[in-house]
């Protein structure tokens, strides 16, 4: 055991971690939104709209995320009307190529799960805002939305820890993250124990804090 | 088209044989995943703290960090480990594992961890009652567990087995960074080499998707098998 390494990596890895978490929230916004998006148009009665929802939760639930990655980092520059495109600024950048990748995926993920959400509610919740008079769209945000976001709560936090764990891709990217920069020291030092438990620790630790925010929040809209 | 001919002109063989191998990866990962849930089941399910201490430890720890992290662990630190356990033994010459063995060590360590929460869950909800019936039959002990338990376990287990086999079969392309030559790594040789990245990495994410479609396929047949009788 090389303490001395552990001790001078520690900061280093520590930096890196804000990388990790930056990816980590950015990508997890962006596929809420994207994830409500598409479970909304699971639940559509229309079938073209309904199966195109399905083909994408299916393609990104099916494929490893390294491929998703790739694809968008190494793949989308090769078309020519893309790279003229105002969408070129983000999709030069490593740290945009990650994040879009991340939250379509997460987002694929987050739509299954709310989608399930949805369907589990009762009817008589509906039944019982119909039957006082409410808009129907006033139910979907006001009765619907809420049950469904406790429903999914354990489900979601999940994904979040899933998720977090999916950031460390982005060290394939040339991003360096807790992972990007634990395998470069592991890599300069060739002590690969030291640096796993450092950077594992760090890893766990963020679990934990997830793990103990979302059962804290599943307790407080418990019914 | 041309990209994907067998033979000198294209990548096509190349391609199947790296899907080969990305199948021979996952069900050895698969297989010895099932040899640390098979140790580590009794453990958690045991009513020893500490047993049950180190087996919280080890799904909690692997389900608490990356993939890539404990790939990167046992890339560099796998060959070192066995030295040093050669050297124990008098051998002190060095060592390479291929990255075969190290890469379906890696997943295999991470797919033990889901398959043993999967095979707590579903000996957990077995009926109490048949544990005390083959007591009171008086089965010995591994007849109770490979005659009574086993197969009711698999039958409650499939479903989320099939969950555990997805995400090894994903897990895998993340051994490409090692440079075992299957479906991503395979697919990154041929995009460098060609300048079409695009076309090589969608090409990949189809073989994945096809991979876990058929294998959805098969164990909706072992489903149906082992639900026989319910």
């Amino acid at each position: 055991m090389d303490l001395d390494l552990m001790i001078t990596s520690f900061p280093k890895l520590l930096n890196a971690t804000l990388i990790t978490l930056k990816l980590l929230s950015v990508s997890l916004v962006l596929g809420l939104f994207l994830g409500l998006f598409f479970a909304i148009l699971r639940l559509n009665k229309n079938p073209f709209i309904n199966k195109f929802a399905y083909g994408y939760s299916y393609i990104f639930r099916g494929t490893p995320l390294l491929v998703q990655i790739f694809i968008i980092y190494f793949g989308l520059g090769q078309i020519e009307s893309l790279r003229s495109s105002f969408l070129w600024v983000a999709l030069k950048e490593p740290y945009w190529c990650a994040i879009i990748a991340f939250a379509l995926n997460t987002g694929a993920y987050t739509s299954e799960i709310l989608r399930s959400a949805f369907q589990t509610i009762k009817p008589g919740f509906i039944e019982a805002g119909k039957s006082l008079g409410i808009q129907s769209k006033i139910i979907f945000y006001k009765i619907q939305v809420p049950i469904a976001i406790r429903q999914s709560l354990p489900a979601y936090g999940n994904e979040i820890i899933l998720m977090l764990k999916g950031t460390s891709l982005a060290s394939t990217v040339t991003l360096m993250d807790l992972t990007g920069v634990a395998k470069y020291i592991i890599s300069t030092t060739f002590k690969p124990v030291e640096v796993f438990i450092v950077a594992g620790g760090i890893y766990l630790f963020i679990t934990f804090i997830i793990h103990n925010i979302i059962k804290y929040l599943e307790r407080k809209y418990s019914y | 088209m041309e990209l994907l001919a067998f033979g000198k002109t294209g990548w096509g063989d190349e391609l199947f044989i790296a899907t080969l191998m990305t199948i021979a990866v996952s069900i050895t990962a698969l297989l010895i995943g099932f040899i640390f849930a098979l140790i580590f089941t009794p453990l958690k399910l045991s009513k020893n703290k500490f047993l049950n201490l180190i087996a919280n430890c080890y799904t909690t720890v692997i389900r608490g960090v990356p993939e890539l992290l404990v790939i990167y662990l046992f890339f560099f630190g796998g060959s070192g480990a066995v030295m040093f356990v050669a050297s124990i033994f008098g051998y002190n010459d060095y060592i390479e594992i291929n990255a075969f063995i190290t890469g379906s060590f890696a997943i295999g360590i991470i797919s033990g961890a889901y398959s043993t929460e999967v095979f707590r869950g579903a000996i957990q909800s077995i009926d109490k009652g048949q544990f005390e019936a083959s007591k009171v039959l008086g089965l010995k002990k591994p007849i109770h567990f490979i005659k009574v338990i086993m197969p009711q376990m698999l039958r409650l287990a499939i479903p989320n087995l099939s969950n555990v086999w997805q995400i090894t079969l994903k897990d895998t392309s993340l051994i490409s960074v090692t440079g075992l030559v299957e479906i991503m790594r395979q697919s990154y040789i041929a995009a460098g080499s060609t300048r079409d990245p695009l076309f090589f990495y969608s090409f990949a994410a189809i073989l994945y998707l096809l991979l876990t479609f058929l294998s959805m396929k098969l164990i909706n047949q072992l489903e149906i098998k082992y639900s026989k009788g319910y």
